[in-house]
């Protein structure tokens, strides 16, 4: 690759590291895995930029990161955890939650970090990419790589286990 | 609507700000009748606020950057054509044995990205986002008293809305959009078939973005700042026209 392409890839990609050291750290939970999975994504990033068409590097960059998280080098650290496949079917009905209402006010970082490391992957995954990234729901099926239907159930369980267990971690020590 | 088939579902959309105008505005409906969705609503709000409100982002570490660009010089290999001058000493300087000094180079001598220049690209990035998703707007009126209120709820703060068209600028619509870790109001215009986005954001810590002119990938940009909000114009309109724009808009 010549110089001055690889000038172009890094200004296209490197703005994007910030967000790209964010998704690896929460999927790895790991400050080391973090790093090597966003190394090996540029790397990975890099090779494929011919296949690059522009737009919005950010999601493109995303979906790479989260490639490497998931295949990295220790294969087997980081796997999907198998959701039933009724997932497209529609369990989020919702009985009223009261006083967790009042608690999630209350609840520190240290104890939303806990619960949010204790979901599975995929629906930690589908809450950082939409509460931290802001990414839309197209976005997220793109990053995911599944249908926006998918995308759309996981976000809404992954809200409704993290509005159950947050109590838990709250009681569980000092806010 | 009925709660039971379609509401729970559709509720998180609405919460992200996900649907568009016409169910939205049903949502709204529905929500203002059904307490049962309405409480709902309430606890995935305060669930937003908690976690929108602790710093749940892992900053990378300082030394990342460097060592990515380190890496990715070593994966691009030596190139056949000729390097420019600046890289050529660093070339001999790649047979020391210590990488960590060659890696300290790099991180001096590679340009970092300022701030501006990441929100100049943002920006860019959201307009042609804007243009490639076929999602110019979530609200599509041309009415001042449309898309202005349209804004509540949906944002902390109030953006000004004008027509234009009597300068030849029309309103197109609004659209939210997301800058920099934060919800901002996208305005559109248009100049016969060129969009105009014009992002706007409230001041943060005090601060407003600094006014200037810029292109980024042959997109024009201008920023500037009035009454504690940021304002940045972009579009593939030549810079002459867009400056007129911005000088009306600022009328």
């Amino acid at each position: 690759m010549d110089p001055t392409e690889l000038e172009r890839f890094e200004r296209t990609f490197l703005p994007h590291m910030r967000a790209a050291y964010n998704l690896a750290r929460w999927l790895t939970r790991s400050d080391q895995d973090a790093e090597d999975a966003v190394q090996e994504a540029y790397l990975r990033a890099v090779r494929f930029f011919g296949g690059f068409r522009g737009g919005d590097g950010r999601a493109w960059l995303l979906t790479i990161v989260r490639n490497a998280c998931y295949t990295g080098r220790q294969p087997g650290r980081l796997q999907e955890s198998t959701i039933p496949f009724d997932e497209e079917i529609h369990d989020v009905e919702d009985e009223a939650l009261g006083p967790e209402d009042l608690l999630l006010q209350k609840a520190s970082r240290r104890a939303l970090v806990q619960a949010l490391e204790d979901l599975p992957v995929e629906f930690r995954e589908a809450l950082v990419l939409r509460e931290l990234e802001g990414l839309s729901y197209k976005e997220m099926a793109e990053v995911t790589q599944l249908p926006i239907g998918t995308v759309m159930s996981r976000l809404a369980r992954a809200r409704k286990r993290l509005r159950r267990c947050l109590p838990e971690q709250m009681e569980g020590g000092p806010a | 609507m009925s709660c039971r088939e379609n509401a729970a579902r559709l509720l998180e959309a609405y919460v992200d700000g996900q649907l568009d105008l016409v169910t939205s505005l049903e949502m709204e409906r529905h929500l203002s009748e059904c307490e049962e969705c309405s409480e709902a609503m309430k606890s995935r709000r305060a669930l937003r606020s908690a976690l929108g409100g602790a710093s749940l982002y892992f900053e990378e570490p300082k030394h990342l950057e460097g060592r990515v660009r380190a890496e990715l010089r070593k994966a691009a290999g030596p190139s056949k054509t000729a390097r420019p001058s600046r890289w050529r000493w660093l070339a001999a300087a790649a047979t020391l044995p210590s990488m960590a000094i060659l890696a300290g180079a790099l991180m001096v001598m590679s340009r970092t990205p300022s701030d501006s220049d990441r929100l100049n690209e943002e920006i860019v990035s959201s307009h042609v986002r804007s243009l490639m998703a076929d999602h110019l707007t979530d609200v599509p009126s041309s009415d001042q008293h449309t898309v202005k209120p349209w804004f509540n709820g949906r944002l902390d703060f109030s953006p000004e809305v004008r027509d234009l068209a009597g300068d030849g600028y029309p309103l197109v619509g609004g659209r939210l959009d997301y800058l920099s870790r934060r919800s901002v109001a996208a305005l559109v215009y248009r100049r016969r078939q060129h969009s105009i986005n014009v992002f706007v954001w409230p001041e943060q810590n005090g601060r407003t973005v600094a006014p200037g002119e810029t292109s980024v990938r042959g997109y024009n940009l201008v920023r500037w700042s009035r009454s504690g909000a940021s304002y940045s114009a972009v579009s593939d309109l030549n810079l002459a026209e867009l400056r007129e724009f911005v000088r009306d808009l600022q009328r």
